[in-house]
Formats: C-alpha cells, structure tokens, sequence
C-alpha cells in the first residue's frame, strides 16, 4: 500500500473505514492519499506545526483563487495569507471544502445508530467526533474546527445557489497529493460525507505514503497559477526567514 | 443574477425597538440578543458589507457555522426563511425578513493578510475587518480571540458561485434602506465588522454606516 521511500510506516499507512488521524508533516514532504476502492471522501484540516492559532482558512483559500473547489495546481490558505499546502497532483478534480463535515445525529438519520454491543469495532463513527479526538490530542478542541477540505467528494453549486451531490467524483486508485509549504498539522477523517446519499456505512480504505520532495521551484505550477498565489508563496518565504529557515 | 428571490418586508416599527444605533463605516461591534427578540440590520447608503458572526451567548464554543447553515437548507445563499446553524447543528437564529434577497456566507472577512495575497504586498496597512472582529471581541472579553473566527456571515455582499465552480466577489445586489431581519432562537452574542474594504466592490469601494435595531420578544 505504501510507495517505495515513504516515510511512513506500513502499519499506519492507511485509513481504514471511519478512522482517524493525525501527524505533523515537514516542510516540501508529499502527502499522496489514495481512494483505493473510489468511495472515501477525507474530511482534512491544517494548522500551522508552530502555531496552532494559524490553521486553514477556507474563504480566504476560495477567493484568493477564484474558485469554489480544491484541485491540482491550487493551494491552502492559512488565515495569515500564507501557503500552508499546495495540490501538486490529483486524478479528481474536484474536491469540496464549502459543505463541512458528518455529525452523530446526521449520520445515525442516514446509517442508523448501531450499538457498540452488536457491531464492535465496526461501530459508525462520524466526521465530527474523529476531527475532536485528534485535535484533543493536540490540546485544541471545538473552538479549532474550522471549515474542512472533503477530499475526494465533489459538490456543485446551481445557478440558484443549489448545493448538488456529485456521484463518482472519485475512482478506485484515484488520488491527491500535497507538499507542505510549512510545518503542518495535518488531521485527516475517513468518514461518509454530510451529502452522499449512501446509506450503508461503508466509506473506502485510504492508503497514505509520504516523500520528501524538493521545494517548490521558481516556475511552480501552483506558485504561478495565480498572481495572488505568488505573492502567497512570498509572504510565507517571509514567514520561514522570521524563524530561521531557509525557503 | 439568475435565480429570483421574493423579497420579504418587516411590520415592526422601529420607534418601538429597544436598540437603535447607527454603526460607522469601518467600525466593529458586539451585541446580546435574547431569546424571542428579532435583530435588523439595515444598509443605509446601499451595497455596504456587513460582516457578521454569532455565538451561543451561554456557550461560546457554540457558534455560527457557514457549512452547518449552508447544508441545512441546500443552498449557499441566505435570505427569509434561512435557519442560521451553529457549529453543533442548532439554529442560533432564523431569518425573518429580507429586502435585498440574498447574502453570502461563503466569501469570509477581509484581513492585512488576506488582502496582501489578493491585491499587493503593500497593502497590510489597511483597515480590514478581521481586525475589527479581533478588536470588537478583545473589547467585549470572555476571552474571544482570533481563534474563535470561523467563515462569517455577509449581510448585502454578493459572492455568486458558478456550477463550473468559480467564485467572484460581484457589485453588491443591495441598495439604500434595504435591510435584513432575523429573530434569536437561543440568546445570541452578535459581532459585527462594518467591512472598511477599499480594494473590491464589496462596498461599491464607497464603505458607509449600517443602522442596527433590536426588538424585544412578542
């Protein structure tokens, strides 16, 4: 499940259905996630590895771009006007980060309740409560959770205003893969969207492998998508000098 | 504009508010609001952004969620009729009356830094209305910080999504007197930026007063 050189370890290389988790990823490291069955969706949030009071910002991630979705070639605001990620790759196309994430009472509507007693480990577990266990761990809680990125889902907008289910955004194998611009907090779900309309738990199995990659070159595709996003790219050079780095 | 809206008009008489006070351009604000009791907003001069957000005034952490309010309803778009959700899937309040027809909650609140990746590096000087909201909620304590600015609410601000999925911040679809109303499911602190936004045409780069009224419960 893992690619060759990833520095992550084979055992926790993954997300299987409804799990959690969370790790601090380095800077210019590649984070590929990959829908291995084609049905996950990944709710993901971000906050900066040094301070968790910097963390993604989704209207500023939009209307810095232009765009109401996530996909290769676009990057991931902090809510201090710097490039906490960037999409290098991704089979999709589309990944909704406007609609939020599961909750129990949504979920036990659409999967019904399930006890602990009958379905054991298999117990449903939604969106919300993983992205509270592991941001608990990390000593942050309901006031950190923001508006997420649901990788792998894609939701449109009507000429009304109408939010529309997208089925088959993703297929089996498909994936998306982020190079950190800074350190980063990364916390992942792999839970069902608050839209699809399933209603047999069984969000797909998530395989996770991460490289160290080179920086982000001067003709970045991503960098230079965008004038907003070079000066992005700047202020977090800036950003990255003020703490001894080296961008 | 494609979708059309029905426009709903407000009876009360604002003589008979039990708050009314005029918010300058550029300004922050923070309010209570009870349970029962109904809150305008009204923009003044016309095509003003009024940026707003809401919490449980006896839970903080519960607060107003643009992706619960969104999901909800369906639609991205607010106006009569639309429940404003919290962050733990409750309505905070509903709202009840609407003369401009539609407002974002997609588009967020301007900040230095914000505005330095979207217009110049050189713009991190200018008012914005994450500094208000800071400022407003530094000023009202309880211990509200930066942390607690999830994406708001924009009263009159017009931030159309294509289904392509492009996103533009447009000329605003208010005018002079035109206002929204909304009633208190639960008691409510309000947290208003009267954006100072000079660089697009949220505020028709013209940024001018909002007037604020508060009734109290029938």
């Amino acid at each position: 499940m893992t690619a060759t050189g990833s520095l992550l370890q084979e055992w926790e290389a993954g997300l299987r259905p409804g799990q959690a988790w969370s790790r601090r990823m380095r800077r210019n490291q590649v984070l590929r996630l990959t829908d291995l069955e084609g049905t996950a969706c990944v709710a993901a949030l971000f906050y900066n590895a040094r301070d968790f009071l910097e963390r993604y910002n989704m209207p500023d991630t939009l209307k810095a771009q232009y765009t109401a979705f996530l996909t290769k070639g676009r990057v991931l605001y902090s809510d201090m006007g710097r490039v906490l990620c960037s999409i290098v790759e991704d089979t999709c196309g589309w990944h909704d980060t406007l609609v939020g994430h599961g909750m129990k009472a949504g979920d036990a509507a659409r999967f019904g309740a399930g006890r602990y007693q009958e379905l054991r480990n298999e117990r449903h577990r939604n969106s919300r409560d993983n992205l509270l266990v592991e941001l608990g761990k990390h000593g942050l809680g309901k006031r950190d959770l923001g508006a997420n990125v649901n990788f792998f889902a894609r939701v449109e907008v009507d000429e009304t205003g109408a939010l529309r289910w997208i089925p088959g955004a993703s297929r089996p194998g498909g994936f998306v893969e982020l190079r950190f611009e800074m350190d980063t907090l990364v916390v992942l779900s792999n839970t069902p969207h608050p839209l699809d309309p399933v209603t047999r738990y069984r969000p797909g199995p998530v395989a996770l492998a991460a490289r160290p990659g080179p920086a982000a070159a001067a003709d970045d595709p991503c960098r230079l998508s965008r004038p907003e996003n070079g000066r992005g790219f700047a202020l977090t050079a800036q950003y990255l000098m003020e703490i001894g780095e080296t961008p | 504009m494609t979708a059309t809206t029905a426009l709903k008009e407000s009876s009360r008489d604002p003589a008979r508010a039990r708050l009314d006070v005029v918010l300058p351009a550029g300004d922050g604000w923070t309010q209570e609001i009870g349970e029962g009791e109904t809150f305008r907003i009204v923009d003044l001069e016309g095509n003003q952004a009024a940026d707003t957000l809401f919490f449980n005034s006896r839970d903080f952490d519960e607060r107003y969620s643009a992706m619960e309010t969104i999901r909800a309803q369906g639609n991205i778009y607010l106006t009569t009729g639309t429940a404003l959700m919290s962050s733990e899937g409750r309505p905070l309040l509903e709202i009840v009356a609407d003369t401009c027809g539609r407002h974002d909650t997609l588009g967020g609140a301007c900040s230095a830094e914000s505005n330095q990746v979207r217009y110049a590096l050189e713009k991190k000087h200018m008012h914005n209305c994450r500094d208000s909201f800071v400022l407003a909620l530094a000023r009202y304590g309880h211990g509200l910080t930066k942390r607690d600015l999830p994406p708001n609410i924009n009263f009159f601000m017009n931030v159309p999504v294509t289904p392509a999925g492009a996103l533009t911040f447009a000329d605003g679809v208010s005018g002079a007197g035109r206002y929204v109303e909304m009633r208190a499911a639960t008691d409510v602190l309000a947290l208003i930026s009267n954006c100072p936004q000079l660089n697009n045409p949220c505020n028709a780069y013209n940024p001018t007063p909002i007037r604020l009224l508060v009734w109290r419960g029938d």
